[in-house]
């Protein structure tokens, strides 16, 4: 329905701009804040225009919060967590859409059920896990009654503890297997007839076809696994080596847990520099972003 | 170029026959086409050649050898899709090099091969374009190219032409038989277009509802239709058939509501009393003035522009019959039909099948010469 009268205009118009300053508040107070000195910040009522303070706050934090080392982290993870999740999304859709075995759909169910169950519910048993990684296997052999003696494989502190719990991914298998469904059976049976066997098939046809859905995965993942925030405060115990960014946030709001008077303009320079690498990939991934959402073109 | 032999090939879904025993021996270098209606079959059992399709019952064998076991790719076959299937993110190049970069060819071998074949379709222009870029008829040699870069021993085609406009059609069925002549390939071909099967056939093969109807040159079977399926679904229009008695004696067939259709009783000697069906072409009969041959009442015609097909009843049934001359009718008005004796054709009403007791049909105007199939 497209309607042309001047007055919805407007009404439309003003409904946008609502939406957006509603959105954009937030974000324009941790700018203005981020841009003050310290007694600028605390008076009441907050000021409502930047003040020129902001170089100096970004570098304090930034020093304060070992931003160093810890964007270099944070930026590992996501980008492990980010590929993985592609991948494995991918390799499991494609078996589930491309090969006829008897547990497909039973396989496909489990998976999709797992969406219920995100880190957060399993975090025990999944921290279990990743302090002796081979223990569910041990216990299989126990279980069996054979005495194999696994070594301790402890994940706790490393990359592959931040990283591979988070791989698990419902949400990037379903969307990659709605788009192998949109795939025409008779490109299949063309690349079959080309002699084409299906790893060749896969590299060759499905994933260069598959850029957009792959570009819309990947903004949502690497946002999602950047802002981990639980996880990595479980796994991680050398903060020195192994914090992540969203980590160092907490360290740097002020709370008396700390000791410290509140130091909001340092606090939001902070935020401002966690929040720049995801919004960063969202606007470099934005045009993907959104034909992968909606996916027709051919 | 290679024999196809198909030897009581059947095909289930679960539960459902789709074809049911089909028997076709194609010779090497033959362009045979598979016609028939929608639903009939054709394409599946193009795609069992193909190994697209697993073979429920039944043996095909391609130059000698068996393939109900083996890989698409190892059945010598190539095949080109309604849709074309082109691989959208590939250029036309690598489109029609594809097969070859999988079967390990260097670089500078499948460019060689790539442009030639290219050069022989017209497509030298669009190496570089994406399948998105071309149009309709450009896609579809794109597709023949990448069929032919393989040198196939089998060439299958699963209605190539049918998303193409009228014209385009008629210039890439001359473009296909062309391309059959130069390469001499032995060619399946399946469309539900009569027009299309008539003029590229070598034979034509006609199913229906999974079974094979009839196989036979163009000219066999639209001149000695072997059922009254064949009958009515090739020419434009279908021969007319007519339900009735056959009455040897007389030499006439009794239609129902009275008329009577006399037919060559030396040609048909050797047909029984029965109940028949009666067949014969609208170009073949000539309208009458009421009264003479059968009786008809007219319902509407249709402008061909060379001529004009008339559509009446008679005998309880639709008649066409073409007409050349201008005269006007109007709906309900009644016409005659003069029916040449021998153009008359007889069917078994039971069976459909083409009555037995026919002699050599030499008296036939225009018949074909037949040969043992
Ligand atoms: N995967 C399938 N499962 C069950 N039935 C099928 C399957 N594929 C095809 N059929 C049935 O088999 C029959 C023959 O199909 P086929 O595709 O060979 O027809 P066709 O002659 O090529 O028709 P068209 O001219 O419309 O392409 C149809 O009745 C169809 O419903
Ligand atoms: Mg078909």
């Amino acid at each position: 329905m497209i309607e042309r009268t001047p007055l919805l205009n407007l009404v439309t118009h003003l409904v946008l701009v609502s939406g957006l300053v509603l959105l954009l508040m937030p974000l324009w107070i941790v700018f203005v804040a981020a841009s003050h000195d310290f007694h600028t910040v605390n008076q009441v009522p907050m000021p409502l225009w930047p003040g020129d303070h902001l170089a100096e706050n970004l570098a304090v934090a930034w020093q304060k919060g070992n931003f160093d080392r810890v964007m270099v982290n944070s930026l590992i993870v996501a980008l492990g967590v980010t590929v993985g999740k592609i991948v494995i999304a991918a390799l499991s859709a494609f078996s589930i859409v491309y090969f006829n075995y008897r547990l497909r759909m039973l396989v496909f169910w489990v998976i999709f059920v797992t969406l219920m169950l995100p880190l957060e519910v399993r975090i025990v048993p999944t921290y279990a896990v990743a302090a002796d990684a081979l223990r569910p296997f041990q216990a299989m052999f126990d279980a069996v009654g054979l005495s194999v003696d696994l070594p301790e494989w402890n994940l706790l502190n490393t990359y592959s503890g931040l990283i591979l719990p988070l791989i698990a991914t419902a949400t990037g298998t379903f969307l990659y297997r709605q788009f192998f469904l949109t795939v025409p059976d008779e490109l299949t049976e063309a690349a079959k007839m080309d002699g084409a066997g299906p790893v060749r098939f896969f590299l060759e046809v499905l994933m260069p076809l598959s850029k957009t859905n792959m570009a819309a995965l990947a903004t949502i993942m690497f946002v999602w696994s950047w802002n981990q925030y639980l996880w990595p405060l479980l796994v991680v115990t050398d903060h020195q080596t192994f914090a992540t960014a969203t980590m160092q946030l907490q360290k740097i709001t002020p709370g008396p847990a700390f000791g410290e008077p509140p130091i909001w303009n340092v606090a939001m320079a902070a935020n401002l520099i966690v929040l720049t690498p995801p919004v960063l990939v969202t606007i470099l991934l934005q045009r993907w972003f959104v034909r992968g959402l909606i996916s027709t073109d051919k | 170029m290679a024999e196809i032999a198909i030897r009581s090939v059947k095909k289930t879904y679960g539960k459902v026959q789709v074809v049911h025993g089909v028997d076709l021996a194609v010779r090497a270098g033959e362009f045979v086409v598979i016609l028939g209606p929608s639903g009939c079959g054709k394409s599946t059992l193009l795609r069992m050649i193909a190994g697209l399709e697993a073979i429920s019952a039944g043996e095909i064998a391609i130059g000698g050898r068996v393939v109900n076991r083996l890989e698409p790719r190892e059945r010598g076959c190539a095949m080109v899709f309604q849709n074309y299937a082109l691989y959208p993110h590939m250029t036309v190049a690598d489109n029609i090099g594809y097969a070859l970069k999988v079967a390990g060819l260097g670089k500078a071998e499948r460019r060689a091969k790539v442009e030639a074949v290219a050069a022989s379709l017209g497509l030298e222009d669009f190496l570089d374009r994406k399948p998105g870029q071309l149009s309709g008829g450009q896609r579809q040699r794109v597709a023949m190219g990448r069929a032919m870069i393989r040198e196939p021993k089998v060439f299958l085609y699963d209605e190539p032409l049918s998303n193409l406009d009228a014209r385009l059609r008629v210039a890439m069925r001359v473009e296909i038989r062309k391309l059959h002549q130069r390469l001499g390939t032995t060619t399946l071909f399946v469309t539900h277009d009569q027009v299309e099967a008539m003029t590229l056939a070598d034979r034509i093969v006609v199913m229906n509802a999974g079974k094979v109807e009839q196989v036979g040159t163009p000219k066999e079977v639209y001149g000695r239709p072997e059922s009254t399926f064949v009958a009515g679904f090739i020419g434009t229009p279908g021969l007319n058939l007519l339900p009735g008695t056959l009455d040897p004696g007389a030499g006439v067939v009794h239609l129902e509501g009275g008329q009577r259709l006399a037919y060559d009783r030396q040609r048909w000697a050797g047909a029984g009393a029965g109940r028949v069906m009666a067949g014969f072409r609208a170009e073949a009969a000539r309208m009458a003035r009421p009264g003479q041959g059968l009786d008809a009442v007219f319902e509407f015609s249709e402008e061909l522009g060379a001529a004009r097909l008339v559509h009446g009843t008679t005998g309880g049934a639709m008649v066409v019959v073409s007409l050349s001359d201008g005269r006007d009718l109007s709906p309900g008005d009644r016409f005659g039909v003069d029916v040449p004796a021998g153009e008359v054709q007889l069917f078994d009403a039971g069976t459909g099948r083409r009555l037995s007791g026919e002699r050599a049909p030499a008296a036939v105007p225009g018949a074909p010469v037949l040969e043992a199939v």
